[in-house]
This record gives structure tokens, sequence and C-alpha cells, in this order.
């Protein structure tokens, strides 16, 4: 009781505070930056500092401060950090969360204290339900999966075993493109691989003797490299089985590395460095300008959304936030290096294009090329709810 | 079937590699060392970095990745862990744990925490078929230098001076100094070669297991497991654990994948109910 009414004051302070002129706006953006998953903080953060080099720290008169603090990829430290930031620095919204735990974490807070918080990776469907203050810039996986069941179906692959990593997002990508599939008069077989256990081998004996035409695989994009090598050191990729998913597992942040043993992996998402529009051909070679060579993935571009989002939020709202930056950001839509967005007003995720995507060498390099559109995907599960 | 049996044989294999260090440090020498792991990761980062930075060849990394953690070992034997033989087995879980973190941290530091990608050569790469079972080349490598490894290990245990020295040093300390053998310096030169091994087989295991920087903790509990379900009184009950687990847990994975990741775990809770003493030794 005490906590809440504390929680209450701290808003109201958060609130008065952000609207003052003088001082400044700021952000708060929490990633993981140390920790397995630190390769998505850093790639969020060099995205978010590269959208405010391009567009300035000033917005509606008021400077932009970024406070960039990192979870260590732990939900208890997000939700820590989250009320630091609200009760001691102020902020006008939040943003980043690297992993589906670590939204959910801090989704109370976010509803109490009327703060908005903008995810820009975790991608579990349900996260954006958790609190109406919460809007999302990067994807949910139903949303990338769905295509990629619809694309097997039509082109001509019966039967498809799934291998997905034990945990909230896997269970949701085999759930997704199992009922999709299976709808389009597909068969499925469903493996789960605990998380913590890198030797794949033995589920990857039970694909090759089931003999599907298709593997369907999601796991988190740091042990993706692993996977491919061991799909290709069994043989699977000569047996004709061929490789499908979503693009996790080849994440462009870490393709390159993987060398030959990922090519050919066909897989559906939202962004490839390698997609053809101007805005994007600007913002990788901005993006590896500002970073030394690293190549943005999926990761940078929903960080650099999310900046982009906050932005034109606070340009609307005059340099105001709680309910009012969050009605602002409802419905609106841009053109983003993946190609042309907006925010659903009711669901307040993402609307975007999805790809298909195959591994190709180009120019020495490994890239995700695009070779099909399926334009404004809505998030299939909160769609399905609705209707 | 026959390749699931040669998977767990494989795992099996490299499991002891990374363990039997252990196993000598636990066992023969009644030492926990739970930073055991450090010394492995220590090895797979020898061999990542000199591939990756230097283009040296793989098979050429394998000796650095067994000298480098085998001399870090020898120094740290020599400064630290050498106070702490006397001290009970509390002080050395909270010492040794106290290394992992610090490592772990050092390691997050220096080389950045993304998993790090070794290419094997190509001719390692690929499997061929022999008698009808699929056969992976690398497994097999590791199975023919880990094979070559347990024999000598025995062999030097078993039939030399300095294995019958150490296992004296081991059983009596006190009457073995009295004896005129050098206890400190067989030690040291033990806990050397077991870092070694523990290195050799982070390095050769960097691409099945992959090479992070929390690999010290991810694998302390299968170490440990093999070491408990084994026993440490020689090198033939954690060899043999090694293989039974290896071969358990690909099995288990295969089988009932629901319930894969239980079945290692299963097994050495009734190993430990059945024979606490281990599975292979003999009681005390």
């Amino acid at each position: 009781m005490l906590r809440r009414t504390f929680l209450g004051a701290a808003a109201m302070l958060a609130l008065t505070g952000a609207a003052s002129a003088q001082e400044p706006l700021k952000i708060g953006l929490i990633l993981p930056m140390t920790g397995p998953f630190a390769s998505t903080g850093r790639q969020i953060e060099a995205a978010a500092k590269l959208y405010m080099q391009q567009n300035g720290d000033t917005v509606a008169g008021k400077k932009i401060q970024l406070i960039v603090k990192d979870d260590t990829g732990t939900a208890d430290v997000t939700k820590r950090l989250a009320q630091e930031l609200i009760v001691n620095d102020k902020i006008a919204v939040m943003a980043g969360f690297g992993l589906t735990p670590l939204a959910l974490a801090p989704a109370p807070l976010a509803t109490q204290a009327k703060v908005p918080a903008v995810v820009m990776a975790a991608a579990t469907a349900t996260i954006t339900e958790a609190s109406p203050y919460i809007v999302r810039t990067s994807f949910t996986l139903p949303q990338a999966t769905v295509p990629m069941a619809e694309w097997a179906a039509q082109n001509g692959i019966k039967k498809v075993a799934t291998l997905v990593s034990d945990y909230g997002p896997g269970i949701d990508a085999e759930k997704a493109f199992t009922s999709a599939f299976t709808a389009k008069g597909g068969q499925v077989e469903n493996l789960r691989v605990p998380l913590a256990n890198p030797d794949f081998s033995p589920f990857l004996q039970k694909v090759a003797d089931a003999k599907p035409d298709a593997l369907f695989v999601f796991v988190p994009s740091g042990i993706g490299a692993q996977f491919m090598k061991q799909f290709v050191e069994r043989g699977l990729d000569k047996s004709g089985i061929k490789l499908i998913g979503p693009g996790d597992v080849t994440d462009d942040d870490l393709l390159n590395n993987m060398g030959d043993v990922a090519l050919g992996a066909i897989t559906t998402q939202h962004y490839s460095a390698a997609h053809d529009s101007p805005e994007n051909k600007a913002f990788v070679e901005a993006f590896k300008k500002a970073n030394n060579g690293m190549r943005p993935n999926f990761m940078a571009v929903g960080g650099y959304d999310g900046m982009h989002l906050i932005y034109e939020g606070l340009k609307k709202t005059n340099g105001q936030g709680g309910q009012a930056l969050i009605d602002a950001m409802k419905g609106m839509s841009w053109t983003s290096p993946r190609g042309p967005v907006s925010i659903d007003p009711q669901t307040r995720d993402i609307v975007q294009n999805i790809y298909v995507r195959k591994v190709e060498r180009r120019d020495g390099e490994l890239y995700n090329v695009e070779f099909a559109t399926i334009p404004n995907v809505k998030d299939p599960v909160k769609a399905a709810k609705s209707n | 079937m026959l390749t699931i049996l040669f998977d767990g044989i494989a795992y099996g294999m490299l499991l002891f590699v990374l363990a039997c260090g252990l196993a000598v440090t636990l066992g023969l020498m009644n030492f926990v060392n739970l930073a055991h792991g450090a010394f492995a990761m220590a090895g797979g980062y020898v061999t990542a970095v000199l591939m990756n930075r230097y283009g040296v060849p793989f098979l050429l990394t394998l000796p650095l990745a067994f000298l480098v953690p085998a001399l870090a070992g020898l120094v740290l034997e020599r400064t630290l862990y050498k106070q702490l033989y006397t001290r009970s087995h509390l002080d050395q879980v909270l010492f040794s744990i106290g290394l992992v973190f610090m490592a772990v941290a050092a390691v997050d530091y220096a080389m950045g925490s993304q998993q790090q990608m070794i290419r094997i050569p190509t001719w390692l790469q690929g499997r061929v078929e022999i008698l009808g079972i699929q056969v992976g080349l690398y497994r097999s490598f590791i199975i023919a230098v880990c094979g070559v490894l347990v024999v000598a290990l025995q062999f030097i245990l078993t039939k030399t001076r300095f294995g019958s020295r150490l296992r004296a040093a081991v059983d009596d300390p006190r009457v073995a100094r009295g004896l005129g053998i050098n206890v400190s310096v067989i030690f040291a030169a033990t806990f050397a070669v077991g870092s070694g091994l523990a290195g050799l087989g982070g390095a050769l295991g960097a691409e099945i297991l992959g090479l992070d920087p929390t690999f010290p903790l991810k694998f302390m509990i299968y170490f440990l497991i093999v070491v408990t379900v084994g026993g440490t009184t020689s090198i033939t009950g954690p060899f043999l654990a090694s293989l039974l687990l290896g071969i358990a847990d690909v099995a288990g994975k295969y089988y009932v994948p629901s319930l894969g990741a239980f079945v290692i775990y299963t097994l050495m809770i009734v190993v430990l109910v059945l024979r606490p003493q281990g599975l292979f030794a003999r009681a005390r």
C-alpha cells in the first residue's frame, strides 16, 4: 500500500518534471549491455545514438537527454532500473527492453507512472497487452512466422519438423507456425531444445531420421551460428531438407561470421541489411561508419525506429509525456529503413512488411537477400483475438 | 541408432577431457576446484584468438590451448591455491567460485560477451558413412584424440614412477614426504596438467559446445556430475562415467526429447542414491 502511494507520488513528480520547460526531456534506455544478450544492447544503443546524431538533440524546443542503463539481461534489474529512472531521473519515456521477460517486468511501472515504454526488441506477441503504455517498434514472432508458414505451403513443402528453443518466444514461434501450416494442409512434427544446451546433435539426428521437406528453426540469435554449423555437419543441407524460420537464426550481426554453412537458408523477417531502398542504404552506411564497420541488424532498426517514434511523438505533443505522448504515437506511420511501417492504434504494435529472404553471397559478404514481400502484416495473435 | 551411440561417445569423451583434471584435483588432491571450467574456457579462447586474429591453423593451436592454461594453472597453484590446501572445503569452494566470477568478468571485458566462432579445417568437416553408420569427421577426431589421452593418462598414473609417487602423495602426504617425495612439486605438476587438459577440452569443445564468457558456469554442473558419478579415486571411473553420461544425454534427447534435459540429472540422483561413493569407486 505504502509502495503504491509512493509510486503514485513518483508518477506525479515525473509528469511535472517532464513538463517544466528548463528541464531536458530524458529518455531512459534500458538494455542488456553485458551478459549473453549484449549484442542486442550494443546494436540498439548504437542505433539510438545514430538517430540523435542525425536528427539533433532538440525536440519541440527542449533538449533531449538519453540515459543508457545496463540491465545485464535480468528481469528484476530491469524493473529496478525502470523505477530509478522514473522516480529519480523523472524520465519522459523509457525504451529498450532486449528480451520478453525484460519488457514484461517494468510494465506495471509504466501503467502506474503513466510513462510510455517503447519496446525496441522483445518479440513475444502479448507484451503490448501488459500495459496500455507499451508501444512496440520491433516485431512480434508470430508476425514473422505466419508468413513463413504460408510461403512454405505455397512452395511445395508438405512435411515440416520444427525445432525451437524451449522458452516464451520459441514456443510462440512453434505455435504460430504449426497452426498456420496445418491450416494449409501441411504436416508438422514439434521438437523443443533446452535453452541451455548448445549440442543440437540428438535433435538434429531425429530430424534427419524423420526426413521432412523442411526444418523450421527458432533459436535466440546468439546460438544461431552453433546451430547452423551442426546442421551442416550432420549433412542435413545435402539431404534436401530446406532450412526455414524467422530471421533470428541468420541475424545480420553474426551472419557473415557463420561462413558458407548459412548459404541457402530461407527466412522471413521485417529487416535485412540488404533491403533495397534509399533509406536503408543511407542507414546502413551511416551505421557502419559510426560503429567501426559493424553491420546493423533487426535490433538496430528497432532502436532507430523507436527513437523516431519518440521524436515524432514529442513533436506532436509539444514536448509533453505521459498519456498525451502515448496517444500521439498511436496510428503514426513513416518510412523506416525496413520499409513502410505504422503503429496500430488499437494494439500499439507495429504494422510492417514481412520479407522472404535467402542467404546469398554478395560482394564477398553473406546477406539475407529479399525475394518476396508480404505487405502490411499485423500481429496475427492479436488480430485473431479481435475477430 | 548407432549414430546416436557414436555421438554419445564423442560427447562423453569431450566431457572426460574437460572433467578429468577436476577428477585429479578433487579426487587425488582432495581440493574442491570449482574454477576448473575457467581453465577450459582459457583454452578455448586461446584457440579462438590464435585462429581468428593470427590465422594459426587449428591443429597448431591445440598444443598452445594445453600449454597456456597449464602455465596459468601452475602460477595460480603456486601463488593462490597452495594457501588453501589445508583449509576447509567451504573456503575452497568460496575461493574457487570467486575465481570463476573474476574469469567470467575478465573475459567479458577483454573479448566481449558474444559467442566465439572457430572454423575447423575443411578436412574435419562433414561426415562419412562407415559400415552403414553416419559418422561425423570432427567427432571421430575428438574420439581419437581423447582415446589417446585416456590411455596415456592411465599409463602414467599406474605404470610410471611419477604416477606411483602421485598416488603415494595423495594417500598420505606426511609419509610420502618422509620418504623423500617432493609432494608440493608433484601437486603443482598435477594441477598444471589437469588445467592444461581442461584447456585442451575447451579448445576441442568450442565447435560443439560453443564458447562465451559464461562457459565455466554453464558446464560446472556437468564436470561435477562426471566426478560424482564416476568417483574420484581413479581415471577409469570418471572416464566410464563420462561415456555413460554422454550416451545417456544424447540418447535421452533423441528418444524422449520432451524430457531430454532431465535424463542426466535423474541418472546422477539414481547413482548417488545407490552408490554414494560413485559408480566405479571402491567404498571408503
